[in-house]
Order: C-alpha cells, then structure tokens, then sequence
C-alpha cells in the first residue's frame, strides 16, 4: 500500500498530463512532494531535516519561553494577590472567621524571609490560600523552599528567630515562587494596640501594583525586540542548512522533468517539514527546560514551571508563522537562483545592491522613537507602539544595510597577501551568505548596546544614594520601647550578641504643646524627642559639652534639611510640653503628663546619623525626662557588626527577634539598586548572550558547510603546496571581514538607537564602558567559530578529496 | 592471421588427430570460416617438415589414415614466441589478437602480459605518428588523426578484453 | 634499479586503503624533461601513485626520493613547501579557485611562493598568453569555456617553472581538439623548461605524448620501457 503511496501510479500520471491541478491543488502536491524528499532522500536529507529542526527548534523554545512571560507574570501577581491582607482602616468586626494578623518582614543571608502572625478571633478563622490547618501559638506553616533552609544545618541560625514547631507546608497556591520564603505563625499576643497588627476575615486583595517605571517598561519592550528579532533571523537562517546541496538535488529533479515553480515548492515542502519538526523539537525542548525553571532565581522572580506557559494567542501565531516563514524564507532564497536540468545556476552578474531603499528604515525607525515615542513620566504612560516598531524598524534596518555594507565595503578589496586575497574574493562573490550569518549579532549587539547605555544612564536614577553611612553602623533596628530598662537591656544584649561590636541607641517619642493652637491638619503643635546617653547623643548632633540631664535642640539645617515649623513654637527654655499622644482627631490621649523644660536648654548643630537621616525636633539626656511616661517610644537601635564574624547580621536579628518577633531590622548601605531594575538588567544581559551565542552556533554550520562544499578544491590547493595555515587565515578573514563590519554597524547603529532611547529618558553622555564589552564579545564569538572550524578544515585538507570525484 | 601456429598452439594441450585439431580450430576460432580438412592436412605437413610436431601414433581403419600430431619441444618455443611478439599494428587486427589471446589462456600462459606487450607496440607507432602531427601540415595532421584513432579502437578493444580475461578463460575452459 | 641521472625515484611503495591494496610494492623513476605516462584501468592505483610522488600523501612503505631529498622522510610542512616549489598540479577538474579570476589562478602558485603581486600577475599573464588564453584573465572560472579553464590550469602549473609537473587525467573532461591542444601545449611547455612530467591517463592518444609509459595493475607497476630492453 505504501509502496502504491510513494509512486505515483501510471494512472496517475496520465490524469496529471491530461488535466493538470491548479492553484492549491498544486502547492499541495508539490509541498508534499518535498516533504517526502526532505525524509526519504537517504542520509543526507535526514541530517539537513534534522539540522534545520533542531535550529528551529531552538529559536521556537526561545519563543515560547518569550510569549510565556506574561502569563509567567500574571500567575505571580495572581497568587500574591490572593493571599493579600487588607491592612483596613475599618477593620472588620470580630466573628468567628475573623483574626488578627501583622506582617514580618525579615532577611536571612541576604534572602528575604516573609511571614505572617495570625490570631484567630474565634474558632473556623479563614485559611491563607495553600494552608491546610491553622498554626496553633508557637506553631507555624512554612513555605516548601523556607522548610528546606531550617532542615539544613545553615538553617539553625534562623530557627532561633523562628522559633516556631513547623507543622505543615504552604501549598503552590500560596507561594508565589518556588524559592520564596514565606510562613504563617500562630501567635496569642497579637493585639490591636500594637501597631502594625490589623483584623481581617477574609485573604485576597488586589494591591494597587506600585506601576513599573514606563522607562523600564520602555527597556522591557526594547529588550524583547532585541532578543526577538535574532531569534527570527537565527530561524531563517536555519531554515537554510544544507541549501546548496538541496540545489543540486533540486536540479536533478528538473532532468526528470520538474518545472521550475515545481522545484522552488519542492524545496519549500523540505523546508516546511523541517520546520514542523522544529516546531516539536521547540515545544520539547520548552516543556523540559521549564522543568528546571525553578531553580531559576533572577532576582527573586523565579517560578513554578506550570506558571510558564504560553499565552494561547502567542503560541498559536508561533504554530502558524514559523512554518509559513520557512516556505517564505526558502522561495526569497531561491530567487536569485535558476535551478537548470544540469545544474545550479547562481546569476552570474548579482544585481548591485541599493542604498536607497534600505537607509530609510533605520532612519524611520529613529525618527519615529524620537518623534513618537513619547514617555509621560508624570502619568506613567508610553507609548508601546511607536517605541517597539521604533526600535524594531531601527534594527531590522541595520540587517537591511550590513549586506549592502559589506557588498560595498568588499568591493574595493584589491591585492593584498594570498589568505586575505582569497577571502576577499570569496566575499565578493557572494557577500550575501556571509551577511546573513553576521545579521543576527549585529542586531543582538546593537539592540544589546542601546539598551546598556540606557541601563547605565537609567541606573542612577534607580541606584539611590542612601546617604546612609556604614563606616558607622552596618545594621539598624527599631523596636517598641516599653520602659528605660528594657531598653537598657535590649542596648546590653545587642552589646553581647556575636559579631557586634557596638550599639548607639535612641529612643523617639514626640511632644506636644498644651496651648490651644492647633497646627496643620488640626493637631497640636508637636515636635519629636529624641532620649539617649550623652555618648549616644554625640552622633547624631554636635552637643559640645554634654552631661546627664541636659536638653538641647536641632534646628534643621542645610538645603535638604527638613524644616520643623512648629519647633520653635513649641521648644521655649523653661517651657510646658505635654509627653501624651494625640489621636486622629488630634484629641490628648489620657491624663495630661506634663514636662517641663530646662531653662539650659540651648540650640546646637545636628549631624546625620548613620542610618542618614538629618536630626531635627528636640534632644534630651537619659535624665532628663522619665522614658516610662513618653507615648508609644520607639526604640532605634544602630548596630556596629564585626566583618570579620560571620553572619554575624543574622544573630543581631534573631537578638532583635528575641526581643520582639516583629522588630523591624534592615541593613545599611550606602547605595541601594532597585531590585527590579536589576533583575531586568541582568535578564536582558543573560539572553542577549544567550542569543548571540545561538547565532555563533548557526554561523558554525554554515561555515562547516562551506568548507564540506569546497572539500575538493581544499585538496587541490593542498595538492599545490598551500600552507595550513594561509587557509586557515582566509577562512579567519572571510568570517572576520563581515563580522567587523557588522560589529561596526552594530556600534553605530547601537549608539544612535541608544542616544535617542537616552534623549526619551533625558539623560545624556555615553558611557562607553558598556559599549565595548558586547562588540568583543561578538568578535569572540567569531574567534571561536573560526577555532571550531579549525579541525574539521585539517581534516579536510588531506587527499582524500582528490580521490574518485 | 597464422593458422600454423594456432593449430601448434592447440596440440599444446595434448596429442590429437588431425580430424579433432579442425574440430578445435571450428569451435574456438572459425565462427564465420571454418577449416578445411585440406589446409589442416597441408599445414601439419609443413610443421612435421619443420620439426615442430611429430606423429605420436597412426590408427588404422575404414577411410582415410588417421595420424596422431604430438608438438615438439621446438613447436612449443615456437608456440611462446609467436605470442610474445606483438603484432605490427594494423586496422583489423582483431582476429589475429583474438588468437592470441584465447591460445594463450588455452595454454595456460599470461594472457595480460601479451595484451601489454602489443599495447606498448601500439603507443609506440601512436607516439610516432603524433610526433609526425606535431610537425607536419592540416593534411598530415588528418591522414596521421585517422591511424591514431584506429590505432586507439584497438588499444581500446585490448583493454576491455584484458578486463575480461578471466571470464573469457571460463567461458574456453568450460 | 635507481636509473642515473633520474629527477625522481621511487622503490617499493606500498599503499593501503583499509583493504584494499592501493600500491603494491610500485618502483618508479623519471629524468628531466622526460614524460611518463602511467596507464591503468580505473581503480588500479593510477592516482594513488601520483599522489604519493608528489608528497601529497605518504605510502605505509617504500621511499621516494627527488633530487637529494627524500620525500618520505619530509614532514607535512616540508612537503608543502617542495610542492609549492618544485611541483605543478593539473587535475581533471574543479582546480581553479571559482572566486579568483583566471590570472589572479595562474599567479597563486607564485604568490605561495613569495613573489610579489604585481610580478605574479605579469609572469601569470605571459603563460596566460603562452597557453592562448590571455583573454581569460580577467574572466572567473567559471566564466570560461571548459577547454579555457583547462589551459589556465596548465599555465597555473606551469607558472612556478616546476621541475616536476603532475598531470591527472588533464583531458579527461575535453573534447579530442581542446585535449590535443593542451597535450600539445603542456608537453612543448614542459620540454622547453626541462621539467619532468607525470602523465596519469587512461586514453591511449593522450599517452602517446608521452615518451614512455607504464602499466599499473592491480596495484603493481609494468614499465613497458624496461620491460622490451
């Protein structure tokens, strides 16, 4: 049956010559025909089939993992949603599904530890998605990721401040990443009067999303054009492996009589079939890398690999343009090209290639971003289209003008030594070939260079200066004060804890005035009261001459200072203060508690502390005002650690831990990177490589086929006394003379897409620092090709090609 | 064509009548022409003047006289020298040069040596008729073209029965 | 079995491929200004045995000896650098570098061995002329007629003045006119500059050009020559 399949029968042939099909009929027919030739034409044809499968294969992976990233996205926010808590004004009343709850916020090791304590009102409290049973107190239920780090040995030092009996697991739905470090912990101490602690009855709530920089949704999309748009030429040209051999093979099918639109559909249909098998390579290799993506971790956005999954629409357009894109890409290929009965004639005299129509794109693509491509930074909103088909007009331009570049540059190679001769020649023969290969990282190069100069522009804006001062204090904390004593304490503990090596703490309150005067917002005027030793004292201002009991006071000062405009009202020598809080209404809470101040009382110079803040309000020794009547005193606690102690951040943290579980602990740095900013700038690094190093591995192909094209000639030159090595620098110089020129253009046009990026971002100056290093990265990569094709080319260089032709 | 030393040639293999030499002689070389008993008569008479065979026995009966030839030592020499020697090369030379070679197999002796032997005879009248072109005029480049391609047919022909030696030896062993 | 006077000598080589036996114990000499022609039915080890004397590849044993050298005994570097020197190639097909033009073909052999382009070039276009060809030259191969290209092969074997030129089967793929043509022009060239030539062929007209020829079969070597004397 099979065997009647594959030929067409006499009949068959006979209907054909009577009545030929038409129109779709025929592509059909003939697709199909290639199809069978890309399998059924012995070894050769399957290497090729399978070469352009797994090229396609990869660039479809690629794709899918790109059109999974919403979905990828919005799976996160999802789950983060659903297991929010309504931080309410109106808390709900209590019921029997109601409780209390307070966020915990921690850092274990440089990694966040996040929980929450959870006090149920009555007996049925709502359960936090992915939690099966409510923590009892002491209890708590841990996220699989946060349970793997306290059973191993590091985890010891971080179950001291998690002193919980874990007693299950939070399911997928309610981690939003499978590294994130989340629990929830019963407590018996939560109450309302705490601050931070809030009622809820129910979880899920959609948090205004703090909106993303439109300058980094505008390095977002630019990046997907860029990592894109190789991609699409890394398929194409894939779908070209193997083309010439194809040729003659197509030429043999016009001697038995095929017609000339025949053999290009022939050729399609290969085309199309290696291009389907692609497709599910691509769909394999997507569904096992996505196995490993958990293990992903770019800045704390990592994921479950069920969350990576594309979004239909995506995946569909991915179905229909991959294959069809091959049949086009094989047709545009064949065009200069006349498959003759005896062979495969290219035209002999190449049309010139023009300028004219091939400089526009890139400049209408500038044009239109600079023009159109409008960021409103106050409103956040950017204009999608005009920047994505800005930047992609700009790039797809510069794979439109580097043939024409080479053509033009290779043509006034003349002489020169025999290598550089022999590959000038070669070049000029057929520039295009080599173009192609060097288009892909031209525009990975340029795409990757623009956005690294907006990065680093862009960077400062995101890269704070904390103004926070480490040399100082590499830690603080803050905690409630309830006494001085516990302070005392609390100062003596972190004193003793490992790897500590001093502490300077405050306590901060505020005060109020008792006159009737009400200041902004109808509250009393009041300033803060800052309670420490005098040793303390001495870094945050400059008291001069400081005994116990004195008082002083911090006007603001210098142009950022913060200017306290009810401080003088409200701090006269000798004057009445009250200590009590007020509330929202800007009542007195409680009895009045009345303070006088000292008639010694003297203003003097503020200095900032090392958490960086510019001291202001009033400033007061340890005896001078009893710390038990101050309102709800705070306790910042400024931490020395000893770098030569390891983790010792961490046991300062379970200290402030013992002290109170929702002490708030952070540490100092002098500069903070956006963390999201990061994650972008090293997500697009990462693939930018990624992608280069997928075009080098096409490039390698293409000039292994090459060489396998040229085996006899090899030998006959070899024959002749040609040395190894003026073949091995020509094959150098015919990979490096297009690859300079397409770094060249890359630079250029990199730079010029990046000044326009820069100007929509306001920012100026090129930093030429992230310039450099991608070109060089491209020229190694060709370095490498060339090395790679090194052995094959000695292989190919015995004798063994002279034998039996 | 020399049909003394191909009848010497078949009475190589062993003592025959001279009714089986005509025989042999029909079967292997006179598709088209065959022997008349006459010249083998003549022929063998010739050759026992010469000394190369000589009368192994005669068996008297009805009819005429039936003489048994055996070869001679010296008919045997004869027999090798006849093949070794190339032939001076001519158009049509096909049938001597077939002889030649099927006695040669017949005889067991090195079939593919003598095909050389006349191919180096051959290249030598080629190498003098191109020098002959090289020098002369369009008329003696023709008339010299003519021979070289004749010459080459039956080098050609020589070639392609040295290729097939051995399945022309199967086919007379047979 | 080392003739006086002989350019290039070799003895006893053999030669393998897997199993076959490619070369079987061949000997070998040539003179100066001699033509050999080396005749054979196809597969006989023809082309194997120009190989090996031209250093292209080395037989498992035996030696051949040009000159004072021992061929054998070179190292790949030093062989490139004899064939470069001393030897010229003309093979059936697919020689000529298809994106060089015809002259920038016939001066390559020069330029490997360090002569200068401008000179390269001009010494090319003499034997471009010499060969009658010179309207090739700033054609590329492929832009020529077979028998032209042919030509240009010979003037690019030529170019170097070789002391040894290697010829394999140079008319196979020309008609009996352009065959003889270049038979003639290779030979006449060859004699003018007293260099030696390898005739691997298998078409009796073109062994005619040659001053004596020998037989190989099965890889072993017949020298006819020797064999009448």
């Amino acid at each position: 049956m099979t065997a009647v399949e594959n030929r067409p029968g006499p009949t068959d042939q006979e209907e054909s010559r009577a009545k030929a099909p038409a129109g779709i009929a025929v592509w059909f027919r003939d697709l199909v025909m290639g199809m069978r030739f890309a399998v059924g034409s012995g070894r050769e044809g399957w290497t090729r089939t399978l070469l352009t499968a797994v090229g396609v294969g990869l660039g479809v992976a690629l794709l899918l993992g790109a059109s999974s990233v919403p979905s990828l996205l919005g799976n996160r926010t999802e789950r983060s949603n659903a297991r929010n808590l309504q931080f309410g004004e109106q808390p709900p009343k209590p019921s029997d599904s109601s409780f209390l709850f307070h966020r915990v916020g921690s850092q274990f090791r440089g990694e966040s530890v996040d929980g929450v304590l959870l006090r149920p009102d009555g007996g049925h409290p709502v359960l936090p998605p992915g939690v099966d049973s409510m923590p009892g107190p002491g209890e708590a239920v841990v996220s699989p990721s946060l349970k793997k780090l306290l059973d191993s040995p590091d985890g010891r030092l971080l179950h001291d401040r998690l002193p919980y009996r874990v007693v299950g697991t939070i399911g997928q739905a309610g981690v939003i990443g499978p590294s994130e470090h989340y629990y929830y912990a019963g407590s018996d101490q939560l109450s309302l009067k705490d601050s931070g602690t809030s009622r809820a009855s129910a979880y899920g709530w959609q948090l205004r999303s703090s909106d993303m920089d439109p300058i980094l949704l505008v390095l977002i999309l630019i990046g997907c054009v860029v990592l894109l748009m190789p991609v699409a030429i890394f398929i194409a040209t894939a779908v070209r492996f193997g083309g010439e051999r194809r040729d003659r093979r197509l030429a043999a099918l016009r001697l038995v009589g095929a017609d000339n639109h025949m053999v290009r559909r022939i050729a399609a249909g290969e085309a199309l079939l290696g291009s389907l098998f692609g497709l599910v390579v691509g769909a394999g290799l997507f569904l096992f890398g996505r196995q490993f993506i958990g293990a992903v971790d770019i800045s704390s956005l990592n994921a479950f690999p069920t969350d990576l999954s594309p979004v239909p629409a995506l995946a569909v357009l991915i179905l229909l343009a991959v294959p069809a894109s091959a049949v086009v890409v094989t047709l545009l290929a064949l065009r200069g090209i006349a498959i003759e009965p005896l062979g495969v004639v290219r035209s002999a005299v190449p049309r010139r290639r023009r300028l004219w129509w091939r400089l526009p794109i890139p400049v209408v693509g500038l044009v239109l971003l600079a023009m159109f491509g409008t960021v409103d930074k106050e409103s956040g909103s950017v204009n999608t289209y005009a920047i994505a088909g800005g930047a992609a007009l700009t790039l797809l331009g510069l794979t439109m003008l580097l043939p024409w570049l080479v053509e033009a540059v290779v043509a006034r190679f003349k002489g020169g030594p025999v290598p550089w001769q022999l590959a000038a020649r070669r070049l000029q023969l057929s520039s295009s070939s080599a173009a192609r290969a060097v288009s892909g990282i031209t525009v990975a190069v340029a795409g990757a260079i623009a956005l690294q100069m907006l990065f680093f522009a862009v960077g400062e804006d995101f890269t704070k200066d904390t103004g926070q001062d480490t040399s100082r204090a590499q830690m603080q904390a803050m905690l409630p004060a309830r006494d001085g004593a516990t302070t005392q304490k609390m100062i003596d503990a972190f004193e003793h804890t490992q790897g500590v090596s001093g502490v300077i703490a405050t306590i901060a309150s505020r005060v109020s005035s008792p006159g009737p005067e009400r200041g902004e917002g109808g509250y009393p005027l009041n300033t803060s009261v800052t309670v420490g030793t005098c040793e303390t004292l001495q870094e945050v201002s400059r008291p001069g001459p400081c005994k116990d009991g004195d008082v002083f006071v911090i006007k603001g000062s210098g142009p950022d200072a913060f200017v306290d405009e009810d401080l003088p009202k409200v701090v006269r020598p000798g004057a009445q203060v009250l200590l009590n809080g007020f509330d929202d209404d800007g009542k007195i809470k409680g009895k009045p508690s009345r303070w006088t101040l000292p008639r010694t009382i003297r203003p003097v110079q503020g200095r900032p502390d090392p958490t960086g803040e510019h001291a202001t309000g009033l400033y007061a020794t340890m005896g001078a005002v009893d710390i038990k009547k101050l309102d709800d005193p705070t306790t910042k606690a400024m931490v020395r650690l000893d770098p030569s102690v390891p983790d010792a951040a961490e046991h300062a943290r379970n200290t402030a831990a013992r002290f109170d579980v929702t002490a708030s602990v952070f540490q100092l740095t002098d500069t903070t990177d956006d963390r999201r900013f990061v994650s972008v700038r090293n997500g697009l690094l990462i693939a930018s490589v990624a992608t280069m190093t997928l075009i080098a591995a096409s490039m390698l192909v293409t000039t292994l086929e090459q060489l396998r094209e040229r085996r006899r000639l090899l030998s006959v030159l070899v024959a002749f006394g040609t040395r190894r090595g003026t073949l091995a620098w020509s094959v150098l110089w015919q990979t490096a003379v297009p690859m300079v020129l397409g770094l060249a253009l890359a630079v250029a046009g990199g730079l010029g897409l990046g000044r326009v990026l820069l100007s929509l971002a306001d920012k100026t100056g090129v930093a030429w620092s992230v310039v450099w290093p991608l070109p060089l990265f491209g020229a190694g990569l060709i370095l490498l090709v060339t090395l790679l094709s090194m052995p094959p080319l000695w292989r190919m260089m015995r004798a063994d090609g002279l034998r039996s032709e | 064509m020399s049909i003394g030393h191909t009848l010497l040639g078949l009475l190589e293999s062993g003592p025959r009548h001279g009714y089986d030499l005509k025989r042999a002689f029909d079967e292997h070389f006179g598709h088209d022409r065959p022997l008349h008993y006459g010249q083998v008569y003549s022929t063998m008479s010739r050759l026992l003047k010469n000394g190369l065979v000589e009368v192994d026995g005669v068996e008297a009966g009805a009819g005429p006289e039936r003489k048994r030839y055996a070869i001679t030592d010296a008919g045997v020499t004869d027999v090798a020298q006849w093949l070794a020697r190339p032939e001076k090369p001519e158009p049509y030379l096909q049938s001597t040069l077939y002889t030649k070679v099927v006695l040669a197999l017949l005889t067991e002796r090195d079939a593919a040596e003598l095909l050389d032997t006349q191919r180096t005879e051959h290249l030598r009248l080629m190498r003098g008729l191109t020098e002959r072109k090289r020098k002369g005029d369009l008329a003696d480049q023709l008339i010299c073209d003519h021979a070289l391609f004749h010459l080459e047919a039956d080098l050609r022909w020589l070639e392609l029965t040295a290729a097939r030696l051995d399945k022309l030896a199967a086919v007379i062993g047979r | 079995m080392t003739p006086a006077g002989s350019l290039l000598v070799a003895e006893a080589l053999h030669k393998s491929f897997g199993q076959t036996h490619a070369l079987d114990g061949v000997d070998f000499s040539i003179h100066p200004g001699e033509v050999v022609a080396v005749m054979g039915p196809s597969g006989s080890g023809k082309s194997t045995l120009l190989h090996c004397l031209a250093g292209i590849v080395l037989p498992d044993s035996g030696t051949v000896r040009y000159g004072d050298h021992e061929v054998t005994g070179m190292n790949d570097a030093q062989r490139s650098a004899l064939r470069r020197a001393d030897f010229g190639f003309v093979f059936q097909f697919g020689q000529l570098v298809p994106e060089l033009t015809c002259l920038e073909n016939v001066a390559l052999p020069l330029r490997l061995n360090g002569v200068k382009r401008k000179e390269a070039q001009r010494h090319a276009r003499e034997w471009l002329e010499r060969l009658e060809v010179e309207d090739t030259g700033g054609k590329r191969p492929g832009e020529v007629s077979g028998g032209q290209g042919q030509r240009v092969a010979v003037a690019r074997a030529l170019a170097a003045r070789p002391r040894v030129i290697f010829a394999d089967e140079p008319t196979g793929a020309l008609d009996s006119l352009n065959g003889e043509r270049v038979m003639t022009l290779l030979t006449d060239a060859a004699r003018d500059t007293n260099a030696a030539v390898v005739l691997v062929t298998h078409e009796a007209r073109v062994a005619a050009y040659s001053d004596r020829e020998i037989v190989v079969r099965d890889g072993k070597v017949k020298d006819m020559l020797a064999g009448l004397r």
